[in-house]
C-alpha cells in the first residue's frame, strides 16, 4: 500500500535542533525590545471575596512605575476559550474566585520596582465563604461562585445511546466501581511569558503559545480590534501540553499596559503563578457500571462522572464531553450512557492537559474492566482482545473509525512483554498489567464556531531554486511539527528536506491554522502542506515539460531531480526548473487548505470527540511493589501504537516517551495539593514531584503497521495517545503484584501501603474464620482464586 | 568578595563590581548583593541560552559550569561568582561552528524536543563526562537528575549522553593512535 518515500518515514534531524543545542533559540522570555517595561499581575490572596475598594495611588507614586491598571482600565467584556461559557474578566470586577485571581497590574522600569509597586496596591476585601469540593459545591446552600450558575453547576451532560438498562438486564454480570482522579498541572519547563507592543493602531504580541490563532481571535475580540490589527507571533515554546492554548492575563493586561505607556511590556508568570493560573487536568470522580455476557463481551456501559472545574470554564466544557466521549473508542459495545456534571469550585480553573479529559476515565475503565475479567475468570488481556474495536466501525456515539489495529497492538505488546510467561506467574511483589487507549487526530470542529479551514499552508520556492520556504500557522511547541511538516512539504514537491526553511505560527506572515492541540497537526496541517507541495510540483513539472520538450504527465520529481518516468537519466534539477519558472512567470507558490469532512451525530455535544481518524495503543507494564513501604517501582513499560504512517520515527517515539512520562508522573506522584483556605501547598516542581531521570523505567515503544485513509500519506496522531493508558496500566500491574486495588490517583506509596495493610487485616480475619471451619460462600471462594 | 569594589547610590543602595570569566571572556558587571548569577548572564550579558524555569533550584534549566562544576545559576549570587570561570551553553561551540560531541549527539538522537531544558542538560552531561568519561547509564541518570525535562521522558537524553561519551572515548583513542 505504501510507496517508497524519499523524505517521509525517515528520522531526519530536527530542523531546529542546532539552534536549540547551542542556546541560540529564543523563547519569549529571552527577547528584549528597546524601551521595554516589565509588567506583573497582582492576584487575590483569598479563595472567595468581594472586592470593596482598590487603592493604587501609592503604587502609582513609586518612582519607576509607568502604569497601574485595574478592571476600570480594561474592557469589561467577559472572555474564555470556550464560547459556550464566557465567564472570565481581564481583572475581577466585583469579586475574586480563587487564590490567584487577577486583580490589578503594574508596568515599571524593572522587576524590582514592579514587585515593590504590587505591594503598594491596597485592596479591601470582604472575605466570603469558599468551597473546594465539587460535591459540596453542588449542595443546597453552598457558596455561590458565579451568580449565573445555580448550585455551581458549570455544565451538565446526559447522553444515552442504545439502551443501557436493557443491556444490564440481559447481562450475565453487572458491576459498578468508583474511582477518583486528581488535579495535575502541565508544568512545562518554560514558564508563560508575553511581550505586548501597541504601536499606532496595531497590537503585536510575542508569546509562548500553542495557538497563535486563538490568541489573535480572543485578543482582537476583547479589544474590539479587527483581527488584522492584532499580530500574534509564537517564539520558541518550552513545552505546552495544553496549558498554553488560551491567552492569559499576561497578554490581556500586557496589551493594555503597552497601550497606556506606549512602550513594549514584558510579562511573565513565575513557577508559583503558573500553578495558580493552572488550566491543568480536572479532578474527576468516576463511577463506572458495565454489563457483560458470560464470555466477557461488553453489552453496555454507564459512565457517571463529576468533575471539579475550578473557578472558571477555560476549556472545561470540551473536557467534560471528552471524558465520556472517548470511552467508546477502544471497545466495541452498542449501549452507552454518559452523565457528567462539571462543577465550579474556589480553586484555579482546570482545562486541557495532554490526553484532554480522557486519561482519568480511561484509568477508571481499565481498572474496572480488569475487575470484571477477574469476576469472570478471564485473563485481562484476553478480555481486551474479545472486546477490541475493529477497523471501519462506528461507535455508539457516532464516531467513525477507519483504521484500527488495536488487536494487533495488544498482541504485539503481549509478545514484547512476555505476557503469557509472566501473567500470574511472577513472584509475589511483582506484577504485570495491561491497559489500552485511543485518541483523536485533531478535533472535527474548532473551539469556536467558524467555517475557516482548520489548516492552511503556503510554500514559496526560492527564486534561484536553492531552497523552499513553508509558511504555516502550525505551531511547534517542541513536538517537532516544523520538522515533520517540512518533510511532508519536501516529499510532496519532490524536493529535499535539507533545503527546506520554515516560517511558522505568526498570524501576520503565515496562513491560518488552529494550532497545537487535540493532536491535530500531522494530519490536518499535514494535509494542507501536502496540497501546497503538490501544487508546486504540478507547476514545476509543467515548466520542466516546456524546458525538456516532454509532456508534464511523463515527468516526475523526486529529491530535487525532475526526470522522465522510466528514464531517470533524462533529467533537469528542481532548482533549474524553479529558477526558469521565476524568470518566466514570477513567484513559484503552492497553496493548500484542509477542512475535515462533516463528522459525527446530531445529538447535543455530538461534535466533541469527532475526528477524521483515531490512534490506538496498548500498554503493558511490569511493576515491583515493596510490601513493607508500599513503594512502587515500574520496571519496564511496553507501548505499542497504531498511529498510521510514520513521518519521522525518531520524533514519533520521542512523543511516546514524553506522553508516557507524563502519564507515569500522574500515575504515581503528581498532584496539586491545597490547604484548607485554597492555597496551593506544593506550587513548585520539587514538591509537585515532577519525575526525574532516576524515576523513569525502561521504555519500549513499538508500532504496528497501519494506514489511515483520512490522513495525508496515511498518518494519524501520536502525541497524546500514550498518556492515556498509563495510569490504568500501572494500577492493574499493582493489582497483579499484590492483589490490592487503589481507587484513586495518584497511586502513591502511602495509598498502596494502606491498601496492603487493609488486605492483610482482611486476610487475617478471613483465615481465622476459615480456621474456625466456617465454609466459604461460593461467592467468596470464587473471588479468592480469581476463577 | 572582600576585594570587590563597591559603590553606594543616593538611596544608600550598595552595588558591587563583579569580575567574571564567561566562556573565556573577561566581563565586568555592577550588581546588588542579592543579584542572581542567572540574571547577570541573561540580562546583563545577554547570554539567554541559560534558561529560567523556576528560580528555586528545582528544574536545572539554569545550569552553568562554575569552575567546571554544574550549578543552578539561580541559586548562585553574582557576587559569589566574582573571579570565577563560568561556561554557559554559548561557550560550548568550538571554533565558530563545530558543535560539542554532546550537542551533536543530542541532535542525532532526538534528545531535544522543546529545547528548554537542553542547555542545562548538556552542561550537566558535560561536567559528568569531564570527570567520568565512560559513565554507566545509571551514572548518567544521576548526573542529570537535577535537570527536569517535561518532554522527552529522558529516554533519548540518556541515550545521547551515552553515545557522546562513547564517541569522545573513541576520538581520544584515535588521537592516541594518530
Ligand atoms: S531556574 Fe534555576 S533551577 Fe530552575
Ligand atoms: S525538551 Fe522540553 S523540557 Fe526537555
Amino acid at each position: 500500500m505504501r510507496d517508497n518515500y524519499a523524505v517521509i518515514g525517515k528520522s531526519v534531524p530536527k530542523i531546529d535542533g542546532r539552534v536549540k543545542v547551542t542556546g541560540q533559540a529564543k523563547y519569549t522570555g529571552d527577547l528584549k525590545f528597546p524601551n521595554m517595561l516589565v509588567g506583573k499581575i497582582l492576584t487575590s490572596p483569598h479563595p472567595h471575596a468581594r472586592i470593596l475598594h482598590i487603592d493604587t495611588t501609592e503604587a502609582e507614586r513609586l518612582p519607576g512605575v509607568k502604569a497601574v491598571i485595574t478592571h476600570k482600565d480594561v474592557p469589561p467584556l467577559k472572555y474564555g476559550i470556550s464560547p459556550a461559557r464566557w465567564d472570565e474578566n481581564i481583572f475581577c470586577i466585583d469579586k475574586v474566585r480563587f487564590v490567584g485571581d487577577k486583580v490589578a497590574a503594574v508596568a515599571a522600569v524593572d522587576d524590582e520596582t514592579v514587585y515593590k509597586a504590587l505591594k503598594l496596591i491596597k485592596v479591601d476585601y470582604e472575605v466570603l465563604p469558599a468551597v473546594f469540593d465539587p460535591i459540596e459545591a453542588m449542595a443546597e446552600g453552598a457558596p455561590q461562585i458565579h451568580d449565573e450558575y445555580p448550585r455551581n453547576i458549570n455544565t451538565e451532560i446526559h447522553q444515552h445511546f442504545g439502551d443501557v438498562e436493557k443491556a444490564f438486564a440481559q447481562a450475565y454480570h453487572v458491576r459498578t466501581d468508583r474511582f477518583v482522579g486528581q488535579r495535575t498541572y502541565q508544568s512545562p519547563i518554560e514558564p508563560h511569558s508575553a511581550i505586548s507592543m501597541w504601536e499606532g493602531g496595531k497590537l503585536t504580541v510575542y508569546t509562548s503559545t500553542q495557538s497563535p490563532h486563538y490568541f489573535q481571535y480572543y485578543i482582537a475580540r476583547q479589544f474590539g480590534l479587527p483581527m488584522g490589527d492584532v499580530r500574534v507571533v509564537k517564539t520558541f515554546v518550552g513545552g505546552g501540553f495544553g496549558g498554553k492554548l488560551e491567552p492569559t492575563g499576561l497578554e490581556f493586561a500586557g496589551a493594555v499596559l503597552s497601550r497606556l505607556t506606549g512602550r513594549p511590556v514584558k510579562m511573565f508568570y513565575d513557577r508559583h503563578e503558573m500553578f495558580a493560573h493552572n488550566r491543568g487536568r480536572h479532578r474527576q470522580i468516576m463511577e463506572i457500571t458495565s454489563g457483560v455476557d458470560r464470555d466477557g463481551k461488553i453489552l453496555g456501559v454507564h459512565a457517571n462522572f463529576i468533575m471539579d472545574g475550578g473557578a472558571y470554564t477555560s476549556l472545561g466544557i470540551a473536557t467534560a464531553y471528552y471524558a465520556g466521549a472517548m470511552l467508546t473508542l477502544t471497545y466495541d459495545f452498542a449501549n452507552y450512557k454518559f452523565d457528567m456534571i462539571r462543577v465550579y469550585t474556589n480553586l484555579p480553573a482546570c482545562g486541557a492537559q495532554r490526553g484532554h479529559g480522557a486519561p482519568q476515565p480511561r484509568y477508571a475503565f481499565e481498572c474496572h474492566l480488569d475487575m470484571v475479567a477477574q469476576d469472570l475468570g478471564i485473563d485481562p488481556l484476553e478480555m481486551r482482545l474479545r472486546n477490541a474495536r475493529k477497523p471501519n466501525t462506528i461507535t455508539p456515539n457516532q464516531f467513525k473509525i477507519n483504521s484500527c489495529e488495536l488487536e494487533e497492538c495488544i498482541q504485539q505488546a503481549r509478545r514484547l512483554s512476555g505476557w503469557d510467561a509472566k501473567k500470574g506467574k511472577l513472584p509475589r511483589g511483582r506484577g504485570i498489567g495491561i491497559a489500552v487507549g485511543s485518541f483523536v487526530s485533531g478535533a472535527g470542529y474548532p473551539i469556536y464556531r467558524t467555517n475557516l479551514p482548520h489548516a492552511a499552508a503556503i510554500i514559496k520556492v526560492h527564486e534561484d531554486g536553492s531552497a523552499a520556504t513553508l509558511y504555516t500557522g502550525a505551531t511547534d511547541i517542541g513536538q517537532g511539527s516544523d520538522t515533520v511538516l517540512c518533510q511532508m512539504a519536501a516529499e510532496a514537491m519532490g524536493f529535499v528536506y535539507e533545503r527546506m526553511k520554515i516560517v511558522a505560527a505568526d498570524t501576520e506572515t503565515t496562513p491560518h491554522d488552529f494550532g497545537a492541540y487535540a493532536s491535530r497537526q500531522t494530519l490536518m496541517s499535514g494535509a494542507a502542506v501536502k496540497q501546497a507541495g503538490e501544487e508546486v510540483k504540478k507547476q514545476l513539472l509543467a515548466m520542466a515539460g516546456e524546458m525538456m520538450q516532454v509532456a508534464p504527465e511523463e515527468l516526475d520529481c523526486r529529491e530535487g531531480v525532475i526526470f522522465v518516468k522510466g528514464r531517470p537519466e533524462v533529467n533537469i534539477t528542481f532548482g533549474e526548473a524553479a529558477r526558469e519558472f521565476f524568470v518566466r512567470k514570477g513567484p513559484l507558490i503552492g497553496r493548500g487548505a484542509y477542512t475535515p469532512p462533516t463528522l459525527g451525530g446530531t445529538f447535543r455535544g455530538a461534535a466533541v470527540g469527532t475526528s477524521p481518524a483515531y490512534s490506538f495503543a496498548a500498554q503493558i507494564s511490569e511493576v515491583e511493589v515493596d510490601e513493607e513501604t508500599g513503594e512502587i517501582q515500574v520496571k519496564e513499560v511496553w507501548d505499542v501504537h497504531d498511529c498510521g504512517t510514520v513521518i519521522n520515527p525518531a520524533l514519533l517515539h520521542g512523543q511516546v516517551h514524553g506522553a508516557l512520562y507524563m502519564g507515569m508522573g500522574e500515575s504515581v506522584w503528581e498532584e496539586v495539593l491545597f490547604d484548607a483556605s485554597g492555597r496551593i501547598l506544593n506550587p513548585n516542581l520539587a514538591e509537585y514531584r515532577l519525575p526525574t531521570a532516576l524515576d523513569m523505567p525502561k521504555i519500549t515503544s513499538a508500532l504496528v503497521d497501519s494506514f489511515e485513509p483520512a490522513g495525508p500519506w496515511g498518518v494519524k496522531e501520536v502525541g497524546e495517545g500514550a498518556t492515556i493508558p498509563t495510569m490504568g496500566c500501572y494500577a492493574n500491574a499493582i493489582y497483579d503484584a499484590m492483589g490490592i486495588r487503589v481507587y484513586s490517583l495518584p497511586l502513591t506509596y502511602e495509598k498502596v501501603w494502606r491498601a496492603l495493610r487493609e488486605k492483610r487485616n482482611a486476610d487475617f480475619s478471613q483465615n481465622r474464620q476459615m480456621a474456625e471451619a466456617v465454609p466459604a460462600t461460593p461467592d467468596e471462594a470464587a473471588r479468592g482464586d480469581g476463577r | 568578595m572582600t576585594t570587590m569594589q563597591a559603590i553606594t547610590d543616593q538611596n544608600g543602595v550598595k552595588r558591587y563590581m563583579v569580575n567574571l570569566v564567561v566562556n573565556g571572556d573577561h566581563r565586568t558587571v555592577v550588581v546588588k548583593a542579592n543579584t542572581l548569577l542567572v540574571n547577570v548572564l541573561r540580562d546583563h550579558l545577554d547570554l539567554t541560552g541559560t534558561k529560567k524555569g523556576c528560580e528555586l533550584g528545582d528544574c536545572g534549566s539554569c545550569t552553568v559550569l562554575l569552575n567546571g562544576k554544574p550549578v543552578n545559576s539561580c541559586l548562585v549570587l553574582a557576587v559569589e561568582a566574582d573571579g570565577q570561570e563560568i561556561v554557559t551553553i554559548e561557550g560550548l561551540v568550538q571554533q565558530g561552528d563545530t558543535l560539542d560531541p554532546l550537542q551533536e549527539a543530542f541532535i542525532d538522537h532526538a534528545a531535544v524536543q522543546c529545547g528548554y531544558c537542553t542547555p542545562g542538560m548538556i552542561l550537566s552531561a558535560k561536567a559528568l563526562l569531564a570527570k567520568n568519561p565512560s559513565p554507566t547509564e545509571q551514572e548518567v541518570r544521576e548526573a542529570i537528575a537535577g535537570n527536569l525535562c517535561r518532554c522527552t521522558g529522558y529516554v533519548n537524553v540518556v541515550k545521547a549522553v551515552m553515545v557522546a561519551a562513547k564517541r569522545l572515548q573513541e576520538g581520544r583513542g584515535a588521537d592516541h593512535e594518530g
